[in-house]
């Protein structure tokens, strides 16, 4: 992909103005992730009543694409119910974006987020039940 | 003659047919022919295994082996050969002296001292030796050119149990030129060893290992022009005999009995099994290019570069530069940010331009700390590269200042 095909309207602004950015007081479950050749580092936050993501908020730093990918993914995944969020793939929040055909030293900054979304999901849901939740642990590792 | 048609990789183009500006140096540097030529040549005729079997073609890969020891003892004014160890580059370099000295003479409450400027490589070792020990890993800061404070070292090297000082002898990131010889006269005068990283210095500046009078000295190959997998280790005689040995097996030993044995001499005991007998030959090949062309004048070209570098960046709109403002203090490294745009989408912007330059933490996570920033950007010249690279380089920085809208 060229620059000019990356760095479109929606990335620039997203990774200025990125959306559902900030700490959350009492989140029910928080995960961190970091990609250590780049440095970009991520902690989503999240509440969940009646199995579903009530709120879910990012803070961290990254580059264009790893901001404007978190952005896309928090609003994708709020309100909706546990098991249609962790259905959400890769090919969802890139196809969003437009970066499906993005290089491949770039997918780890576009796919962090959902990483640690799929982490933190996991981490909530192995604490009441062990064996359902280990596909998304598989799954998250697996991403990149 | 030009000296880039030495370099077969710099004539290639990348992207749909920009022209290679190659500006990662401080990373790695390209390799010209005649480095690659004795690679090949030494594989193609005469390898062999060294310092064992008596047959002709031993005897030729011993010779080609030792003699890369020679040159690169000259290179560095080295009197006595066998204080060079090969070993697979800076890093290893450090390790073996955190394992076969510090390991020895580092105990509980002891201190060893590094700067905030430092690869990861002269930090990580000695946190795993201080934790080991039950030591305290210290470190000098530096100041807001990017140089480090020295009042500090005094204040550390006054409140006692230091062991050993770790400084870079040039700032991979900023490219601050150490006061090495202040640094290592203070330590003198306190009775501390000193441990030099030279991987950014040596393949820039002469380096004469004989006046600087630092303790042990480490740098890597292919910084300086030679194969990855290959630097050396340089110590005082006193150290390296008082060093139990790193690695254990072939070649390091002088004899080996069921259950105990006993060490080869210098350098011997530090370079177990079988050696990276092409890539010493390659870096022999490497020093002698180096020395054709002459370290002042790789100095003073990139000394140039480096000033028309900085004078053309500070005029790019939403620019940062990080490090000292004169080329004087510094080596052919400029690193720096743009406004709020992250340094993965400036390299890149320059990517498509062709142009390579570095992006993200360098391995030196205490120094981006310290900085408050979470990644650069980061240019990096060497010999081979020219005035009109730079302008390259400024209309790419142009480029991304309009596709990020801070012009």
């Amino acid at each position: 992909m060229s620059s000019r095909d990356i760095y479109h309207e929606m990335i620039v602004d997203y990774s200025r103005n990125p959306l559902n950015f900030g700490k959350m007081e009492n989140p029910d479950v928080s995960y961190h992730d970091a990609n250590p050749l780049c440095g970009d580092s991520i902690d989503i936050d999240m509440k969940i009543d009646d199995s579903k993501v009530s709120d879910i908020k990012f803070h961290g730093h990254g580059c264009a694409i790893c901001m404007a990918c978190s952005s896309v993914l928090t609003e994708m995944t709020k309100g909706k119910t546990i098991d249609e969020a962790r259905g959400i793939s890769k090919h969802d929040i890139l196809g969003e974006l437009g970066l499906e055909h993005l290089q491949a030293v770039r997918i780890k900054c576009a796919l962090l987020s959902l990483k640690t979304f799929k982490f933190a999901l996991y981490t909530y849901l192995s604490r009441e039940d062990s064996g359902s939740a280990d596909s998304l642990k598989e799954e998250a590792a697996g991403l990149y | 003659m030009n000296i880039r048609e030495d370099f077969p990789i710099l004539s290639r183009t990348v992207r749909e047919g920009k022209p290679l500006v190659y500006l990662d140096n401080a990373s790695t540097t390209q390799k010209p022919n005649q480095v690659l030529d004795a690679i090949m040549n030494y594989y193609r005729n005469h390898n062999a295994n060294t310092h064992r079997a008596v047959y002709a073609l031993a005897e030729e890969a011993t010779e080609r082996y030792e003699a890369a020891r020679d040159k690169v003892a000259r290179f560095l004014n080295v009197q006595e050969r066998s204080q060079i160890v090969f070993v697979r580059g800076t890093t290893e370099a450090i390790n073996l002296v955190a394992y076969a000295w510090g390991r020895r003479n580092v105990g509980r409450g002891d201190v060893v001292v590094t700067t905030e400027y430092e690869h990861h490589s002269n930090i990580v070792p000695w946190q795993l030796l201080v934790q080991e020990k039950g030591a305290v890993l210290k470190y000098v800061p530096i100041d807001e050119q990017g140089k480090l404070k020295l009042d500090e070292l005094d204040r550390i090297l006054s409140d006692g149990n230091v062991k050993l000082v770790a400084f870079s002898l040039m700032s991979n990131v900023l490219g601050t030129i150490t006061d090495a010889s202040s640094i290592i006269s203070k330590c003198k005068k306190a009775g501390v060893p000193t441990l030099v990283d030279g991987a950014q210095a040596v393949p820039h500046m002469r380096v004469d290992l004989a006046s600087l009078g630092c303790d042990f000295f480490a740098f890597s190959g292919h910084k300086m022009m030679g194969p990855t997998g290959i630097g050396a280790l340089w110590a005082s005689r006193s150290m390296l005999d008082a060093m139990g040995p790193f690695h254990g097996g072939g070649d390091m030993i002088r004899e080996v009995h069921k259950y105990e044995s006993t060490w080869n001499d210098l350098p011997y005991k530090f370079e177990a099994g079988t050696p990276n007998i092409a890539d010493v030959i390659g870096l022999g090949a490497a020093v002698d290019y180096l020395e054709r062309i002459g370290m002042d004048s790789i100095r003073r070209h990139e000394m140039e570069l480096t000033s028309y570098a900085l004078e053309r960046m500070r005029q790019v709109p939403g620019i940062t530069l990080y490090g000292p403002a004169s080329a004087r203090e510094r080596g052919g490294v400029i690193s720096f940010n743009f406004a709020d745009v992250h340094p993965h989408d400036v390299a890149q912007i320059m990517d498509e331009e062709g142009i390579a330059i570095r992006s993200g933490h360098h391995c030196a996570q205490v120094l981006m700390e310290k900085m408050d920033v979470a990644a650069t950007s980061r240019a990096s010249f060497y010999l081979y590269n020219t005035p009109e690279e730079v302008d390259a380089l400024v209309a790419a920085l142009q480029k991304v200042a309009r596709v990020f809208k801070l012009v």
